[in-house]
């Protein structure tokens, strides 16, 4: 089972990662934005692992909506109320739980995934952070109900972001500033999928060694 | 990357302390970043906010002061600010008679200002919102984001600023505020690319012979690439784009805006043509502004924005305002 600990080591390991990521993450976004996104998100993740240390709540749900609204309040930009809303949602939805099933894990990344469609009035196809997370969330529902455990499960989810990030390149942009680009944004992987893909990538890592 | 600056990660909060230092009317709270009037709110004054990326100066903080802003939100460099931010201005400026906020369409600062809303709401301060997005280059607003909000921000802000000095309701602001940015449009064109302090290195390469036509104010490439002409050409290209959304006639307030590394002696060149080339097609320039005004760090280019005046509007423009970028009359 997860629990509180689970999600902390998620959001570190999330934080190693899009730090380690950082370089790769402001040449995307400055191909087709403004090249600031691994930064932005660089300081939001530093600022909710010091939040954690500070203070780790006792559940799981609690946990990480301490995180979204950590990210929200430190990182600007269309990134942070959209990821914050993200944590928030999935924390909600966990509720007061101390431990998470697989399917209670995958339906809140569901929730999140709803958050962040409703927040940015995004769809599939968009390219932006729900092209890489929407189809992880379907892989990680899929296998659960399939009964795999929760290590496969986040294999299926962070290997379906990954395509789904890369999915982005040929698609033009209709959401964010890469919009503002037209047919130029073509040709691009989007840096908010590539994040989103870092992001469960980093929980599958977390699941892998838990 | 070569720049008058100590570290690309203090950018913003080393500029603020200047400012401060540089501006004894403005109050700036270095913790939550925000820039304020120092006489505080006025009682029964709408309070105007506004906010955005920082990297556009003197966009907001220099336009803080009478008859124009009571504070501004800069956040880090071409990113919004943090709802937090938002919500202490706008308590801080509240004089009882309501806060607008002035918001450029970005999907950033839509998303953290209609955040920072709710927040005022539920802390009883009553907030309105003005979105400004006057830039024609985003052509269609269905597939993309929708327009950018650049140079009409400036008439913005002067014009609801003017109105809310005389004590006119919240509602009333926020119409005028509405009005400018319908009867607003500009178009910009870059001779070279801005470098983000964070990145290190510019945001797109131009060859010595291209101009980027159609860029917004944060680095991110235009509509398209092409070759470079003279400023009677580049003034006509944007003239052209802007005339083919809102046809222009009559009394025209307008702004020659230089995009931060653009010589003076330039933008009154390409004012000039402005002027000259309006007037064939019908329209008179009033009002205008020539300089530095909402720029893009040291991007080399500049933005033309008009605005259709009305009578209101032009003596709204024409009332007294003091503030460390646009002062007269007082």
């Amino acid at each position: 089972m997860l629990d509180a600990g689970f999600f902390a080591a998620w959001v570190e390991e999330a934080a190693r990662s899009v730090l380690a990521g950082k370089d790769r993450l402001t040449r995307l976004d400055t191909a087709i934005g403004d090249g600031d996104h691994g930064t932005n998100l660089d300081r939001g993740l530093t600022a909710a692992v010091q939040a954690l240390a500070d203070h780790r709540p006792a559940t799981p749900g609690a946990l990480l909506v301490l995180v979204g609204g950590t990210l929200i309040r430190r990182v600007g930009g269309a990134s942070g109320p959209l990821y914050g809303t993200a944590f928030r949602e999935a924390g909600k939805a966990l509720g007061e739980e101390p431990e998470v099933s697989p399917g209670a894990l995958a339906g809140a990344l569901e929730a999140a995934v709803d958050g962040v469609r409703s927040l940015g009035s995004a769809a599939e196809g968009d390219k932006t952070m729900v092209d890489a997370l929407a189809p992880a969330v379907r892989a990680l529902a899929q296998a659960v109900r399939e009964g795999r455990d929760v290590r496969e499960a986040l294999d299926a989810a962070a290997a379906a972001a990954r395509g789904g990030a890369e999915a982005t390149v040929p698609m033009q942009a209709r959401k964010g500033r890469a919009s503002y680009l037209g047919p130029r944004s073509v040709g691009h992987e989007d840096p908010g999928a590539a994040s989103a893909a870092l992001l469960v990538e980093a929980l599958r890592t977390v699941a892998a060694r838990w | 990357m070569k720049k008058l600056i100590n570290d690309p990660g203090t950018v913003v909060p080393d500029a603020l302390r200047g400012l401060a230092a540089a501006h004894p009317r403005l109050r700036v709270d270095l913790e939550n970043r925000i820039v304020l009037r120092a006489s505080g709110p006025r009682p029964g004054k709408v309070g105007l906010v506004s906010g955005g990326g920082s990297g556009h100066e003197p966009l907001h903080g220099g336009f803080v002061g009478y008859g124009m802003l009571d504070a501004a939100c800069p956040g880090e460099v071409f990113t919004s600010p943090v709802p937090d931010q938002v919500v202490q201005a706008s308590t801080a400026v509240d004089g009882g008679a309501g806060v607008l906020h002035v918001v450029k369409n970005y999907t950033g600062d839509v998303l953290n200002f209609r955040m920072a809303a709710e927040l005022c709401a539920e802390e009883g301060v009553e907030v309105a919102s003005v979105l400004v997005d006057d830039d024609v280059a985003v052509r269609d607003s269905l597939h993309t984001a929708g327009r950018r909000g650049t140079g009409a921000t400036l008439f913005v802000e002067k014009v609801a600023g003017a109105l809310a000095e005389t004590g006119a309701p919240l509602a009333e602001v926020t119409r005028v505020a509405r009005e400018v940015v319908g009867r607003s449009r500009s178009f910009g064109v870059a001779l070279s690319a801005c470098t983000v302090p964070a990145a290190g290195g510019p945001s797109f390469d131009l060859g010595e012979t291209e101009a980027e036509f159609g860029v917004g104010i944060h680095g991110e490439p235009g509509r398209s690439r092409e070759a470079v002409r003279d400023a009677r050409g580049l003034v006509s290209v944007a003239l052209d784009a802007i005339c083919a959304d809102m046809p222009v006639s009559g009394d025209v307030l307008v702004l020659l805006n230089g995009m931060g590394a653009t010589p003076l002696i330039e933008l009154h060149i390409a004012f000039a043509e402005v002027v000259d080339q309006l007037a064939g097609r019908g329209a008179r320039v009033a009002r205008s502004l020539v300089g530095n005004y909402v720029t893009s760090l040291d991007m080399q280019g500049f933005s033309v924005t008009i605005c259709r005046l009305t009578e209101e509007l032009t003596r709204l423009w024409d009332a007294p305002v003091e503030t460390p970028a646009l002062r007269w009359g007082r």
